[in-house]
């Protein structure tokens, strides 16, 4: 009987979304179980690091990681998984991009600590003890892995084979992903699953998409009504879509609401952000620069928004590898 | 010479987490814990975004409860703007809310903790999970988990746009109506997923129950903690899990507190521990006194059980036969035993089908009027429901603009936090004795917290 190929699910800094979408395979899952050895996979699975570590380096066809990495035990779990598979592939947003964790980077380690820990009103803690620094007890109590500077994606820790994008993937793209492994007909290194082209490219509303939108106030979605048949954007409503990947099956959409660019940027995209504003100038119409300003001025957030599920990856809130 | 027993990483939960053990020099439990490792800090990086973004950024907390957190949400957001939502949105988002709860304690059920109930507690690593459980249960009855949640998480993708992320809430409201086509199939959905829940407390029965040796633990004193217990319960005090008040009962089963969910400042308080990134509440009147249970300790639980255990009954009928069954299989109200809480879960899978089928068929459900428009200004909002694994609050304030300012997240897991720990050392000092561990020792300490199913991404958040 031959060897079934061996393959690893992990997390890091993550939701549990990604896992769900792994079980979200259905009867898919049993299937996949069939052909595959799943070794290691801590939501569904019972296993430790220890043997993983056992394995030999390469060992694994595949390790599927999901979540940024925020902290120093996930960097060295990384790092584990990448010596012992031949592929590693980056699975949703977070490991992609950075996700929405990757808002983190907006800020110092010390105001994310003081905020949850000190500050929140529920919180007594007269002694501002944080974690992993100094605190009461009796001395027995396990050491707790610190955090980096920066939120980073996966690729900016280890090497990664190609990426499987969105928050999370739909089960039928990890699917994808997974078989072009398993037949042996992967693209090329860095291959980004999921379409080609940007979302409004299958979006259900393109046909209402208008030749040129001019907009003279973005209108937020809690403060305005819009057709529900109609492309949000020159209804005022800020949508993700031009500058974002395809391949979601336009699910918020689907629910009447617009694109918020989980699937990141398209192949010749850097910065997704960047792309997003330079999409929106063109659709602001006014030819005075304080008419301009006014308009501009109705985005709340602009970084929050654009920078979303991307902070990491942009120029804005880069991530960088800091050593343990 | 004393010893540590790590378990890294714990496992068929949501999150990471890790167990420590500390033996003496006699090869006794002198402490254990139960440390969770990871933090990404909502509570600071939320500020600065659009309010009626929350529902949508804050459900990324988690993958596995992010319909609880959308709901809270956008509960909070109607409270900030005081806007009341349409009677169709109520329906809606119940609906959603409700479905969901079902087919994540299914998960829960067959997936993760379920496996410790179905297999052998010798069983080592790769039998216990659902491959394991569909060997011993059969591919048909396989099918049908995977089959009946496909179609509750794909009703839910309807309502919502996402079978996992739901996009639809917005203060006053819902994005998308409901329309008469669409209710004929929920219906049909509602009505297999209550013969499946059936089916589930008929496989408890006969697979779990009639197990001398779970029973023997099932009744054990490792597993049990005299706690306090909190849930969201309706006017009749029965379990609610989209809205009510907030009902905790004492260690006896007398009602404690109650309150409303924008009153939880005064009941509700967070320690730190520089050992773990997850806070652990307690009950701000008993104060905190350590890691123990008792009338006299601010420990108290929140779940599945926790909610059977501070409510009245279930409010629909079905479910009240099966909630009398269990307190009677169990010598009464309030049941103590942590491995309690798998058979809790089936009650209220059975509840959330009943109460899927009664919003199917209410006539409010599809009425176009999905929103109100607020009018108000903005500035403080508080909103709570009960998530699968307990009591969840978001509270945010802002400025006039709707930008967030301060926002505090008492998410449910956090709510188990002491007890999670106390279980697992009760279990270590009852399963390791004289330096032998065994793995049936480890399993059955795992097998402590993961009765609670916790979420630590949610716990750390």
């Amino acid at each position: 009987m031959p060897v079934k190929p061996k393959i690893a699910l992990y997390w890091c800094s993550s939701c549990g979304g990604c896992d769900e979408s792994v079980i979200d395979l259905s009867e898919d899952l049993l299937a996949l179980s069939m052909g595959v050895d799943i070794v290691f996979w801590p939501l569904a699975m019972d296993g430790r690091r220890k043997d993983l570590e056992a394995l030999s380096d390469g060992e694994m066809a595949l390790s599927l990681i999901n979540g940024a990495v925020r902290m120093h035990e996930q960097a060295h779990m990384v790092m584990l998984l990448r010596r012992k598979s031949k592929l590693v592939f980056a699975h949703g947003t977070c490991a992609h991009l950075g996700g929405i964790v990757g808002l983190g980077n907006f800020h110092s380690v010390q105001a994310l600590l003081t905020r949850s820990f000190v500050e929140v009103p529920t919180v007594k803690n007269p002694d501002g003890i944080l974690p992993g620094g100094p605190g009461e007890g009796s001395g027995k109590e396990p050491k707790l892995s610190g955090f980096f500077d920066k939120v980073m994606t996966l690729d900016q820790v280890i090497d990664v084979d190609a990426y499987v994008p969105g928050c999370p993937p739909p089960p039928e793209l990890l699917g994808e992903a997974i078989g072009a492994v398993l037949e042996g007909r992967l693209q090329e290194r860095g291959f980004v699953f999921g379409d080609r082209k940007a979302l409004c490219h299958t979006c259900p509303r393109r046909d209402s998409y208008p030749e040129r939108i001019g907009v003279k106030k973005f209108k937020r979605v809690h403060e305005t009504e819009w057709d529900s048949k109609k492309c949000f954007l020159p209804q005022g409503v800020i949508c993700l879509g031009p500058a974002t990947r395809g391949g979601c099956g336009s699910r918020c959409i689907q629910a009447n609401m617009p694109c918020r660019g989980c699937f990141g940027p398209l192949d010749n995209m850097e910065d997704h952000g960047a792309a997003m504003l330079s999409f929106l100038a063109s659709m602001i119409d006014a030819d005075r620069e304080n008419e301009v300003r006014r308009i501009t001025d109705s985005i709340p957030d602009p970084g929050g928004l654009f920078y979303r599920y991307s902070a990491p990856r942009s120029i804005l809130g880069a991530g960088k590898r800091t050593e343990t | 010479m004393t010893r540590r027993i790590v378990i890294d990483p714990v496992t068929r939960l949501e999150g990471h987490g890790k167990i420590e053990i500390c033996l003496d020099i006699e090869g006794q439990v002198d402490h254990a814990f139960f440390q969770v490792p990871e933090f990404r800090a909502f509570e600071k990086f939320c500020e600065g975004r659009a309010a009626e973004e929350m529902p949508t950024l804050t459900q990324k907390i988690c993958g596995v409860c992010p319909t609880a957190h959308h709901i809270a949400s956008v509960k909070a957001l109607d409270d900030l703007f005081k806007v009341e939502p349409t009677e169709a949105a109520k329906k809606i988002r119940e609906l959603m809310h409700t479905a969901f709860i079902y087919e994540d304690h299914l998960l829960h059920f067959f997936y993760l903790g379920g496996p410790d109930l179905f297999m052998a507690s010798n069983d080592k690593g790769f039998g216990r999970n659902i491959f394991g459980v569909i060997g011993k249960l059969g591919k048909k009855i396989g099918k049908k988990v995977i089959e009946i949640r496909k179609r509750v998480r794909g009703l839910n993708a309807l309502i919502s746009g996402s079978p996992l992320y739901p996009v639809c809430g917005l203060p006053g409201g819902v994005s998308k109506p409901i329309s008469e086509e669409e209710r004929a199939g929920i219906k049909e959905i509602a009505r297999d997923a209550l013969a499946f829940a059936r089916l589930c407390l008929n496989i408890f029965e006969e697979e779990v129950l009639a197990n001398r040796g779970y029973l023997d633990l099932m009744h054990s004193e490792a597993y049990s903690l005299q706690t306090y217990y909190m849930g969201m319960v309706d006017r009749k005090n029965h379990v609610s899990f989209y809205d009510g008040e907030i009902r905790i009962v004492d260690p006896d089963g007398a009602e404690f507190e109650k309150f409303a969910a924008v009153d939880y400042l005064n009941h509700l308080e967070e320690r730190v521990d520089a050992w773990s990134y997850m806070k652990t509440l307690y009950l701000k009147s008993v104060g905190w006194h350590g890691l123990h249970d008792g009338k006299g300790s601010g420990l108290y639980r929140v779940g599945p059980l926790a909610r059977l255990n501070a409510s009245d009954g279930m409010a629909t009928p079905l479910a009240q036969q099966e909630y009398e069954r269990m307190f009677d299989a169990c010598g009464g109200k309030p049941a103590h035993n942590t491995l309690v809480y798998h058979w809790a879960r089936l009650v209220e899978v059975l509840f959330a089908a009943e109460r899927m089928s009664e919003i199917a068929c209410h006539d409010d459900l599809t009425d176009p009027a999905i929103r109100n428009m607020p009018t108000q200004l903005p500035h403080e909002g508080v909103g709570a429901c009960e998530a699968p694994r307990g009591t969840l609050i978001h509270h945010y304030e802002t400025n006039e603009e709707a930008i967030i300012q301060k926002l505090n997240l008492l998410v449910a897991t956090q709510n188990n936090a002491g007890a999670i720990s106390l279980s697992v050392e009760k279990a270590a000092r009852a399963f390791i004795k004289g330096g032998n561990v065994s793995e049936i020792a480890l399993s059955r300490i795992e097998m402590a917290y993961r009765a609670y199913d916790p979420c630590l991404a949610c716990a750390t958040h």
